[in-house]
C-alpha cells in the first residue's frame, strides 16, 4: 500500500474519529453541551489528534529507518571483508539497487507473481538481456550472488512495507479506541487538546534548531572523514587546486580563499559607493513621491533571481568587459573574470546595501540633524559630518553583512567567475571560489569516500564559519547601534 | 496687537531694532499655525516668547532663521527683516542667515563627536578660522562663555554624549557661540535640564545679553520673568501682547495675558 | 560689528561672518558647489543602479523573445499507410512498432515533392541536405500524432515542423552566413533553399507553445528544447514548499511571539532563526544532499527533496515576516479575548491568527517568490540532470519523479555550448519573471485589500 494511500487511510480515520468523539461527548450528557467540561469540538479534537499524529509520525520514523537496517542487513551478507571496506559496501549497494528496480519492471512488465520471481535464477537465464527489454541497463552480466541479494533486498521491502502498513494503521486505531474511550462529561478535553497544540508549536519552533543541528552534523561528519584520508594542513594550506579522478590531487584552500575574497573586494567597491549614495539621496534629498518611486524599483533589483545575474554576466557583462577593456590594455581574453563576478555581485547587492542604510540613516534622530542645521551647515555637511559618523556602526554592520552574501553567493560566480583556481593579481584573469568548487564537486556522479568529493564538505564547512563569523559580528555591532538610540 | 518698539523702559529705548518682523503667517498643511505677527525684536536683549503649548511660539522662532525650510510642509509669508535685509528674499542662502542666527534647541542633540570638535563644527564649515591656534582659541573662549570650560577642558576629545544633560545643553549654546552669531535663538533650552543646571543656563543667558540679541521660548513664566527684559504672549497663533517683560507680568493689558499669567489658562 | 559693551566672560565679536545677507560670499559659492556635488553623486548612484536593472532587463527581453517563436516548415504530408501502418489493420500496438526513421523519411520525401509542386529548384543539394533542414524533433512528433489518431493514415495532412536550430538561427539573426562559414551543421545551400523556402511561404516564425510544454531536447535539439519538465518541477516545489512552511512557520511564530517563556531555550531558537536567515544557500543545498538523499534515501532530482531544502532554506525569512504581522495585533485584542474568559489558545486561534492571516499570507507569497529562483541548491540535489520525462501526477507519486526546476533549467541551458540554448535560458527567464511579478503582484493586492491600520 502506497504512503499516500495510508495517508488518506489514517487522515479519514481520524476525520471520523473527530465526529464520533463530538457525539460521544453529547451523548454522554443527553444532548446537554453546558454539563460538559468543554466544548464538544474539544472532545473531537482528541480524537482526531490521537489517531493521525502518532501514527502519521511512527509512519515517518519508519521510512527514515527501514531503508537503514535493510541496508545494513544486506551489507551484513557481503561477508566482513567487503562491510569493512565502504567503498566496495557502496558499490554492491549499487549494483543489488539498480538489479532490484530492473526486477521490479520486469515484474511489471512481464506480470510476474513474486513466487515466479522469487525462482528466478540469474545462472540459469539472461537476466541483463531481459532487464535491458525493459529498460534498465546493466553494466556486466549479474553476479548469481548480488542477484539472490537482490532478491532478497526486494523481499525484504516488501515485508518491511507491509510491516509498516499494519503497524501504522494499528497505531491509528489504537489512538482512535483509546481517545474515544477516554470520552466522559469531566474529561477536560479543552486542557489536553491544547496540551496537545502546544507541543505541535513547540516543536516546529524547533525546527530551526533542528535545521542548525542537520547543517552543522552533515558538513562536520563528512569533513571529518576528508579529513582523515587528507590531511588537514594540506586543505588549508595548500597553494594548488588540482583534482584528479584517479587520486594524487591537490586540494588546497588558498586558491580558492583568494578568488572568493578578491571577487568579494570588487563586489563591495561597486556596491557600497552605490548603496550608500542611493541611500542618502532616498533617505535625505528625495521628496516623498520620488522616494515611494525609486526606492521600490531599487529593491526590484533584490527580487530577482540570482541565476538571472549569472546569465547577465555570463552573456552581457562578460564579453563586454573582454570586448573593450581586457582585450585592449592587453589583460587577457577571458569573459569569465574576477571583474565579471565582482561587478554583477556588487550591483545584485545595490538594493540589500542601500536599504539597509536607509533604514539606518532614517534612525540617526532628526534632533542632530536640527543641530547642525541650525549653525548654518549645508544638507551635505549635515550628511557628511552628523548623520553619515552618527550611523556609522550601522553602516558598517550593513557593509559587513553584505560582504557574507557575496562570500556566499553560488550562481553568478558560477557563470561568470570561471573555473581555474589560482592566485593571481589580474583582475581580468578568470579564477574561481569556494563555492564554484563546492557546486563542481558535488554535480555529477559521486563517490562519498573519495576525497575529490568530500573536499566539498571542508569548503562548505569553511563557508560557513567564515559567513557565520561575519554575520554574528555584524548582527552585534547593528545591535549595539540600534541601542545607542533607543 | 502691542507693538512697542519705542518702549518706556530704560534699559532697552537705546538699542536698536534687530529683527523686524511684519504680518508672518505660517501654515503646517492645513493648519494656519501663526498668523498676522508683528515684532521688533531689539538687539542686545533677552526676548521671551511665552505662551499655552501649540500657541505658535516655537514656530515663529524657527522662522527667524528659516528652519522651517527643512520642513517640507511648512509655508511661511510675511516679512522679516534682518538688520534691514528680507530674510526670506530669494538671494538669500538660509545657510548663511543661520551662521548669523545660531539656534539652540530644546533637548540637548551634541554631534556625537567630541567636544572639541562640537564646538569647532560651525566656525569650520563656515571657515571662520585660518590656522588651528585661531580655532583653539575659539573653542576655548566659547567653552568659556557657555561656563563649560573649567569642567570639560581636561577631556576635550572625549565624546560629547558622554556629558550629563545640562552639560550637554551647555556645550550645545557653546556650540552655537563659536559661529559668533548676531541673534541666538533658543528653543525652550532647560525644558530636559534640572533647577541646578537650569539656573546655570539662565546665568549664562544674562552674560550671552552683552554681545547678542537672544530670542527664548520658554513654558516657564518664572524663567521669563527672570532672564528677559522683553516678552512676548501667543495665544492660538496669535501674538496677544508684547511689551517689557516687567509691564506684562505686572500689568498685564490683554485679559487673556492676564488669565495664563495668573494660570487660569496654559 | 564689534561689541561695546564687554563683560568678562563677553566674546568680541571678531570672526563671525559679516556683510549682507543678499551677497554670496565666495566660501558660500564653494560650499553650495559641494552640496550640488554631494546632491548629484546621489542621483548618479540611483542612476547607476537603475540603469544596469533596466539594461539587464533589455537584455533579457531582447535575447528571449524570439525563443518563443520557432521556424516552421509548413507542408501537405500524405500519412502513407504503406509507411506507417504496414499491416493495414489501423492497430495502434502493430503500428508502434514504426520507429520516428520512417516518419523522417515520410516527412522529408513529402518536403522534397512540395518543393518541386511549387517549383522551387533544388540546385546542387542532395536530397539528404533538404531534408537535413527538418528538426530532428519532428518525426517523433508526426509520430505520437499519427499514433494517437490513426484515423489519419491515408490522409494528407498539414504538417507544421520546426526546421533545425541554425535555420532557426538564421532567420532571427544570430547566425549569418560569415558565422556559419566553419559550421558543420549547416550549409551555404541551404541557407539559399531557407530564404527561397521563406519567399515561397513554406517557411514561417510561429509562435510556439511547445517552448514553454514540452521537456527537454539534447544539444543537438536545441529548437524542440522547451520548460515543461522544469515548469512542473517548480510547480510542485512550490506547493509543496507552501504546505510545508505555512503551517510550521505560522505554528513557530505563533510559539515565540505568544506562548514562549524567557529561557534558554527561546533564546537558542531566536538566535538559531537570526542566523540561519543569512546562511549561503549553497550551504542548504549541502544539507539535502547529506541528510534527504544520502541519509535518508529520498531520489535525487526529486521535487519533494528540492521543496524540503527550500523550506528548510525559506523558513527563517517567513518566521521573521509572519513574527512581524502577529506583533502588529494590538494588545487589547488579547486583553480582550482573554478578559471574557477565553484560554490562551482561543484567544490566538481565534483572534490574533485570523487578523493577522493577511500579513502572513503576504509575508509567505513574497518568501515563495524569493525561494523560487533559487537555484544552487536545486544543483546540488541532482535537479541539474537532463530529464525528458514529465514526472507523474502529484497523487501519483511524481513528487519523487525526476524533475528540473525553472532556474536551474536557465542554468544548465546556459551552459551548453550551442548558442541556440542561450536564447532558451534567456526565454525561460522570462517565464520564470512572469511567474515572479504574477506572485508579487497578488501580495501586494493582498496587502492593500486586507491592509488595516490600529
Amino acid at each position: 500500500m502506497s504512503v499516500g494511500i495510508l495517508s488518506l487511510i489514517i487522515l479519514a480515520l481520524a476525520v471520523a474519529g473527530f465526529f464520533l468523539g463530538r457525539s460521544r461527548a453529547l451523548q454522554s450528557v443527553q444532548g446537554d453541551p453546558r454539563k460538559l467540561h468543554s466544548l464538544p469540538v474539544y472532545y473531537g479534537q482528541t480524537v482526531f489528534l490521537f489517531t493521525a499524529v502518532p501514527a502519521l509520525l511512527l509512519m515517518a520514523a519508519w521510512l527514515v529507518v527501514q531503508p537503514l537496517v535493510i541496508d545494513a542487513r544486506i551489507v551484513g551478507q557481503l561477508g566482513p571483508e567487503v562491510a569493512a571496506d565502504p567503498s566496495a559496501a557502496t558499490l554492491a549497494m549499487e549494483d543489488v539497487q539498480r538489479i532490484a528496480s530492473g526486477l521490479d519492471a520486469l515484474q511489471a512488465a512481464a506480470g510476474l507473481s513474486n513466487d515466479e520471481m522469487r525462482k528466478m535464477r540469474a545462472d540459469l537465464s539472461d537476466i541483463r538481456g531481459r532487464m535491458a527489454d525493459v529498460g534498465v541497463a546493466l553494466g556486466a552480466e549479474v553476479n548469481p550472488k548480488i542477484f539472490e541479494m537482490a532478491k532478497d533486498f526486494r523481499d525484504m521491502q516488501r515485508g518491511g512495507a507491509l510491516m509498516m502498513t499494519l503497524a501504522v494503521l494499528l497505531a491509528a486505531v489504537a489512538g482512535f479506541v483509546w481517545s474515544v474511550l477516554r470520552i466522559k462529561a469531566d474529561f477536560r478535553a479543552r486542557n489536553v487538546s491544547e496540551t496537545f497544540v502546544r507541543w505541535v508549536l513547540i516543536v516546529s519552533a524547533g525546527v530551526a534548531i533542528l535545521t542548525t543541528v542537520g547543517i552543522v552534523m552533515s558538513l562536520a561528519t563528512e569533513t571529518i572523514r576528508f579529513f582523515s584520508i587528507y590531511p588537514a594542513s594540506e586543505f588549508f594550506f595548500g597553494l594548488t587546486w588540482n583534482p584528479q579522478f584517479r587520486g594524487g590531487s591537490d586540494l588546497g584552500l588558498i586558491p580558492l580563499l583568494w578568488g572568493t575574497m578578491y571577487i568579494t573586494l570588487v563586489s563591495m567597491i561597486v556596491a557600497v559607493p552605490i548603496g550608500i549614495f542611493a541611500a542618502i539621496y532616498t533617505a535625505e534629498y528625495a521628496t516623498p513621491r520620488v522616494r515611494s518611486v525609486v526606492k521600490p524599483l531599487i529593491e526590484v533589483i533584490a527580487g530577482i533571481p540570482t541565476v538571472v545575474f549569472g546569465l547577465f554576466a555570463l552573456v552581457t557583462v562578460g564579453p563586454f568587459l573582454r570586448d573593450y577593456f581586457a582585450q585592449p590594455l592587453g589583460l587577457g581574453n577571458s569573459g569569465s573574470s574576477v571583474m565579471t563576478a565582482g561587478l554583477v555581485i556588487g550591483i545584485l547587492n545595490i538594493p540589500f546595501i542601500s536599504s539597509l542604510a536607509d533604514d539606518i540613516i532614517n534612525a540617526v534622530p532628526q534632533s542632530m540633524r536640527d543641530g547642525s542645521y541650525g549653525l548654518g551647515a549645508t544638507k551635505s555637511e549635515t550628511i557628511r559630518k552628523v548623520v553619515l559618523p552618527a550611523a556609522l556602526p550601522g553602516i558598517v554592520g550593513a557593509i559587513l553583512l553584505a560582504a557574507s552574501r557575496a562570500i556566499g553567493e553560488t550562481m553568478i560566480v558560477t557563470m561568470g567567475a570561471g573555473a581555474s583556481a589560482k592566485l593571481d593579481l589580474n583582475p581580468f584573469e578568470a579564477m574561481t571560489t569556494i563555492t564554484v568548487k563546492i557546486v563542481g564537486q558535488l554535480t555529477g556522479d559521486l563517490t562519498f569516500d573519495s576525497p575529490e568529493t568530500l573536499v566539498a564538505f571542508a569548503l562548505g564547512s569553511t563557508l560557513f564559519v567564515i559567513t557565520l563569523a561575519l554575520n554574528i559580528f555584524a548582527l552585534w555591532i547593528v545591535r549595539k547601534y540600534r541601542e545607542q538610540y533607543e | 496687537m502691542y507693538d512697542t518698539p519705542n518702549s518706556t523702559e530704560a534699559s532697552v529705548s537705546q538699542t536698536h531694532i534687530k529683527i523686524a518682523a511684519r504680518g508672518v503667517q505660517v501654515h503646517y498643511g492645513e493648519k494656519h499655525a501663526l498668523k498676522d505677527v508683528d515684532v521688533d525684536i531689539l538687539d542686545k536683549t533677552v526676548t521671551a516668547f511665552i505662551g499655552p503649548s501649540g500657541c505658535g511660539k516655537s514656530t515663529f522662532l524657527r522662522c527667524l532663521n528659516r528652519m522651517n525650510d527643512t520642513v517640507s510642509v511648512a509655508r511661511v509669508s510675511g516679512e522679516i527683516l534682518l538688520d534691514g535685509e528680507d530674510i526670506y528674499d530669494k538671494r538669500v542662502d538660509p545657510v548663511q542667515l543661520r551662521a548669523k542666527v545660531g539656534m539652540v534647541f530644546q533637548k540637548p542633540n551634541p554631534f556625537p563627536k567630541s567636544i572639541y570638535d562640537n564646538v569647532a563644527y560651525g566656525p569650520r564649515i563656515h571657515g571662520l578660522t585660518k590656522s588651528k591656534a585661531e580655532l583653539d582659541e575659539i573653542v576655548e573662549t566659547s567653552l568659556k562663555k557657555a561656563a563649560l570650560w573649567n569642567e570639560v577642558k581636561d577631556r576635550l576629545q572625549e565624546t560629547g554624549t558622554g556629558l550629563s544633560g545640562g552639560q550637554q545643553q551647555r556645550l550645545c549654546i557653546a556650540r552655537a557661540v563659536a559661529t559668533a552669531p548676531e541673534v541666538l535663538l533658543m528653543d525652550e533650552p532647560c525644558s530636559a535640564l534640572d533647577p541646578i543646571a537650569t539656573a546655570q543656563v539662565e546665568e549664562l543667558i544674562d552674560e550671552l545679553r552683552s554681545t547678542f540679541s537672544v530670542v527664548i521660548v520658554t513654558h516657564s513664566m518664572q524663567q521669563a520673568a527672570r532672564v528677559s527684559q522683553k516678552t512676548a504672549f501667543f495665544h492660538l497663533g496669535n501674538l496677544v501682547e508684547y511689551d517689557a517683560t516687567q509691564t506684562i507680568f505686572t500689568n498685564p493689558k490683554d485679559p487673556r495675558t492676564e488669565s495664563y499669567i495668573t494660570g487660569r489658562i496654559g | 560689528m564689534t561689541d561695546i559693551s564687554p563683560t568678562p566672560a563677553a566674546m568680541p565679536r571678531t570672526h563671525g561672518l559679516s556683510g549682507s545677507l543678499l551677497t554670496e560670499s565666495p566660501l558660500m559659492k564653494s560650499r553650495n558647489a559641494a552640496e550640488a556635488r554631494f546632491r548629484s553623486y546621489g542621483i548618479a548612484a540611483i542612476v547607476v543602479a537603475l540603469l544596469t536593472l533596466a539594461i539587464m532587463l533589455f537584455t533579457i527581453l531582447r535575447d528571449g523573445t524570439s525563443a518563443f517563436f520557432q521556424a516552421t516548415l509548413s507542408y501537405p504530408v500524405l500519412i502513407d499507410g504503406a509507411i506507417v501502418d504496414k499491416g493495414g489493420k489501423a492497430d495502434p500496438a502493430e503500428m508502434a512498432k514504426v520507429t520516428t526513421i520512417s516518419y523522417a523519411r515520410l516527412l522529408g520525401d513529402s518536403l522534397i515533392k512540395h518543393l518541386a509542386d511549387k517549383g522551387i529548384a533544388v540546385e546542387g543539394m542532395t536530397p539528404k541536405e533538404v531534408t537535413d533542414m527538418i528538426s530532428k524533433d519532428a518525426p517523433a512528433r508526426l509520430r505520437d500524432q499519427v499514433l494517437a489518431d490513426p484515423s489519419l493514415v491515408g490522409k494528407t495532412i498539414n504538417v507544421n515542423a520546426f526546421v533545425g536550430g541554425r535555420i532557426d538561427g538564421y532567420m532571427k539573426g544570430r547566425l549569418t552566413r560569415e558565422s556559419s562559414a566553419n559550421d558543420s551543421n549547416v550549409t551555404p545551400r541551404q541557407l539559399d533553399m531557407a530564404d527561397k523556402m521563406i519567399e515561397a511561404g513554406i517557411l514561417r516564425s510561429k509562435f510556439n507553445w511547445s517552448f514553454v510544454t514540452a521537456p527537454d531536447a539534447s544539444d543537438l535539439r536545441p529548437e524542440a528544447a522547451g520548460l515543461g519538465v522544469a515548469l512542473i518541477g517548480t510547480l510542485y516545489m512550490m506547493f509543496l514548499v507552501l504546505i510545508f512552511t505555512l503551517p510550521i512557520g505560522v505554528a513557530a511564530s505563533i510559539y515565540l511571539e505568544e506562548f514562549a517563556p524567557k529561557n534558554w531555550f527561546t533564546d537558542l531558537i531566536e538566535v538559531n532563526i537570526s542566523n540561519l536567515a543569512a546562511v549561503p544557500s549553497i550551504v542548504f543545498g549541502i544539507l539535502g544532499l547529506a541528510i534527504f538523499i544520502n541519509f535518508a534515501g529520498l531520489p535525487a532530482s526529486a521535487p519533494l527533496v528540492g521543496a524540503l531544502v527550500i523550506t528548510l532554506m525559506t523558513l527563517p525569512t517567513i518566521i521573521i515576516a509572519t513574527r512581524a504581522s502577529i506583533r502588529a495585533v494590538p494588545p487589547s485584542i488579547r486583553d480582550a479575548a482573554l478578559g471574557v474568559g477565553a484560554s490562551k489558545m482561543q484567544t490566538v486561534f481565534h483572534h490574533v491568527l485570523p487578523l493577522a492571516m493577511p500579513g502572513i499570507l503576504t509575508g509567505t507569497i513574497l518568501g515563495l517568490a524569493s525561494a523560487i529562483g533559487e537555484t544552487g541548491p536545486l544543483l546540488l540535489i541532482g535537479m541539474v540532470a537532463f530529464v525528458t520525462n514529465y514526472p507523474a501526477g502529484p497523487l501519483d507519486g511524481g513528487f519523487l519523479d525526476p524533475a528540473s526546476a525553472l532556474p536551474v533549467q536557465v542554468y544548465s541551458w546556459a551552459s551548453r555550448s550551442d548558442p541556440a540554448f542561450i536564447e532558451r535560458s534567456s526565454g525561460a527567464i522570462i517565464v520564470l519573471l512572469i511567474l515572479l511579478v504574477i506572485m508579487n503582484v497578488s501580495a501586494i493586492l493582498l496587502r492593500r485589500r486586507f491592509e488595516r491600520r490600529w
